[in-house]
């Protein structure tokens, strides 16, 4: 789960990591008012999207007077903001973040991330502060420093300090940055995150450093222990399917194609986007109904796929181990009941109590196309989709 | 012969008196695997499915000789069972469990690093479909009736995707010795590489299918190793062609986020390292027939 950059900062405050002074508003009002409260005369007006990027896409506006703040917070609430990272279509901003921008010396890079390979978390700094760090690796691959993490003990303070003088700060920032990435990394850990990244981290005229910006993702699995971090979510940065779809604990990506793919087990629903693409046809998404799938939940997901307008065909691959043919078979003709499908339904079972569920789906009277293999079903549901055939 | 468990190994079912552990204890047993007793704490003494229940783990391995472990424990649960399995001496654990935090499965591969090797457990998952040695036994959660006793190996990273290949090789009458499911997480108990060098010491196995994912080193990492250690032919393939970047696709492990992590990518590296790959995943079975037939 990804939250806002004000979020991420209140979080790393509660921590101790030092940031800008800043207050979140949803109106050009409350912006003014948060300018005011904040006092000075230099404020940062940062569109709170869950994306990167934003400085280059006109996300972030520096202003002198209260006006200006106002008619920045006006211009970016209630836009789609495009940046790079966030794909045509953008993200909508609903709040904006006010912050007390800070001269600063010079911009680093510090960042947390759960190392799959090495299996345990990994810190990496750089004094190329700004860049994005892939560009860095790229270009100037010995300009990252890193270190891992031993999960028994946990990050050290010798570790943070080589990353600080390796960073060639002096004695009184190197002290504020051993705390900072030490507050970081407990951030990190306490919160189960998946990623913290802080670029940049900057030094300030007194040889403090402040994260002058701020990237978190959490991990799913751990919400159930994080309820602070599960109370940031914030369905808006969703895709609506996507977001209609975790209500009902369905794992759906919306893509861009032409047929509705209702399968269950992500590896198998992987693989059955991949044979539509083989045989000829675009997928429109991918979606997991897991193990499990009683038959509300088939007829659930029937009605997210079906809910998008350009969907020409669905293809429901089921191969039950857990779940069961025939629960899945009653899921389809239920959801046939209450759902007005308009497009050709393909529907491929196999697994357990394959014969009974293949018998349901006859015995419905419904107009289907069934297929015994993952090759025929993906075959027919391009034909279906083309118009070349119909049930 | 087969690898990791066969119809002798006597099984411990962590969390046997839940629902799911009650189902799958039940399919196990009836599949013919040695199910010796299951641990749920507070109802040591008791018995369920006609096996005798314990509260805790070292009890149960010590009266019953139990070498193996499979968990049906809730996430939040697990890694502790985990440990508990590693701590009693078991030598394989096998988790199914769903949702385990990121991090618990750090401590977890930790905490079985501070025993030696000879003591260290085998883990297998967590968050997959578990283990079959066809007509032999089965630890998990599969439909056991797909799969055929044989000679091919399969490893998975994917559930029912394992399914579908075991099913398509049946179709064609190709048996397996063992299928195993490593699970969809980003930090597994065990790898490709740990069952490869299994398959390859195991004289029933003649070749093995490996079917991988996008997102994660796993799959380069163990084409390197076939490359340099293998002498039976290994068919790949990689799923998620047409996975977008960056999006996660229902695993928590399954996302290109690093270069390399794309299905492409993978299924270049798979080749370079000399394995054969499955053009489709339609044609699990007919490229193994395929190499099979040219040994």
């Amino acid at each position: 789960m990804d939250v806002h950059e004000y979020q991420a900062k209140e979080l790393l405050a509660s921590f101790g990591v030092p940031v800008p002074k800043g207050a979140v508003a949803f109106s050009p009002d409350q912006a003014v008012y948060a300018a005011t409260e904040l006092g000075g005369w230099n404020w940062a007006v940062k569109a709170q999207i869950h994306a990167g990027a934003r400085g280059k896409a006109g996300g972030i506006k520096l202003c002198k007077t209260y006006h200006e703040v106002r008619d920045a917070a006006a211009n970016l609430l209630g836009k789609r903001l495009v940046t790079i990272q966030t794909g045509p279509e953008g993200k909508p901003v609903q709040r904006v973040y006010i912050e007390v921008a800070e001269p600063f010396e010079r911009e680093l890079y510090l960042g947390f991330v759960l190392d799959r390979k090495a299996e345990r978390i990994r810190v990496i700094a750089s004094q190329r502060g700004g860049m994005e760090i892939e560009e860095i690796a790229r270009t100037e691959p010995e300009a990252i420093l890193q270190v891992l993490v031993e999960p028994a003990v946990g990050l050290q303070a010798f570790q943070a300090r080589e990353l600080a003088f390796q960073l060639g700060l002096n004695i009184k920032q190197a002290q504020s940055a051993v705390s900072t990435i030490m507050n970081g990394y407990r951030a990190f850990r306490d919160c189960d995150a998946t990623m913290l990244e802080i670029n940049p981290l900057v030094v300030a005229k007194n040889d403090r450093v402040l994260a002058l910006d701020a990237k978190m993702s959490f991990d799913d699995n751990a919400l159930f222990r994080r309820h602070n971090v599960a109370d940031m979510h914030d369905p808006s940065q969703q895709d609506p399917r996507e977001a209609q779809a975790a209500e009902h604990n369905l794992n759906y990506i919306g893509l861009d194609g032409e047929i509705g793919c209702i399968v269950n087990g992500a590896g198998l629903a992987m693989a059955t986007m991949d044979m539509i693409k083989h045989a000829g046809g675009t997928p429109a998404n991918f979606l997991d109904v897991g193990g499990g799938a009683s038959p509300e939940r088939i007829a659930t997901a029937l009605k997210l796929v079906l809910s998008d307008a350009k969907v020409k065909a669905v293809l429901v691959n089921i191969f039950a181990g857990i779940n069961r043919c025939d629960w899945v078979a009653k899921g389809v003709v239920q959801a046939c009941e209450t759902v007005d499908v308009k497009v050709p339904l393909v529907v491929r079972l196999a697994g357990t109590n394959v014969e009974e569920g293949r018998k349901i789906l006859a015995e419905s009277g419904l107009k289907l196309i069934t297929a015994d293999t993952l090759a025929e079903a993906a075959e027919k549901a391009v034909s279906a989709c083309q118009g070349k055939l119909a049930a | 012969m087969s690898i990791l468990i066969d119809e002798t190994t006597p099984v411990l079912v962590q969390g046997m008196t839940g629902d799911k552990g009650t189902f799958h204890a039940k399919e196990m047993i009836a599949y013919g695997t040695n199910v010796v007793g299951g641990v749920t704490p507070g109802k040591g003494g008791g018995k369920h499915l006609d096996r005798p229940l314990f509260n805790t783990m070292k009890e149960a391995v010590k009266e019953t000789g139990a070498t193996t472990s499979i968990t049906f424990v809730a996430p939040a649960f697990c890694a502790d069972a985990i440990m508990e399995a590693t701590d009693a001496g078991i030598r394989l654990v096998c988790s199914i469990t769903d949702g385990i935090p990121a991090q618990d499965m750090m401590r977890v591969k930790r905490y079985m690093m501070r025993y030696p090797k000879d003591r260290r457990p085998m883990m297998v998952g967590p968050n997959c479909a578990g283990i079959i040695s066809p007509g032999k036994a089965m630890l998990g959660i599969m439909p056991g009736h797909i799969y055929l006793q044989g000679k091919v190996g399969v490893i998975s990273r994917s559930g029912t995707l394992g399914y579908e290949a075991a099913s398509q090789m049946k179709a064609k009458g190709i048996g397996i010795s063992t299928s195993v499911g490593i699970g969809g997480d980003p930090i597994n108990g065990s790898s490709f590489l740990d069952h490869l060098a299994l398959f390859e010491e195991d004289p029933e196995t003649e070749a093995v299918l490996m079917i991988g994912e996008i997102g994660g080193p796993q799959e380069a990492e163990a084409s390197a190793w076939i490359k340099d250690n293998m002498s039976k032919p290994v068919i790949g393939f990689v799923a998620g062609l047409t996975a977008p970047k960056g999006r996660r696709m229902g695993h928590a492990g399954a996302i290109i986020s690093a270069a390399g992590d794309s299905a492409a990518e993978k299924a270049e590296i798979m080749r370079s390292c000399g394995l054969t790959v499955a053009p489709n995943p339609s044609e699990f079975g007919s490229t193994v027939a395929g190499v099979m037939a040219a040994r």
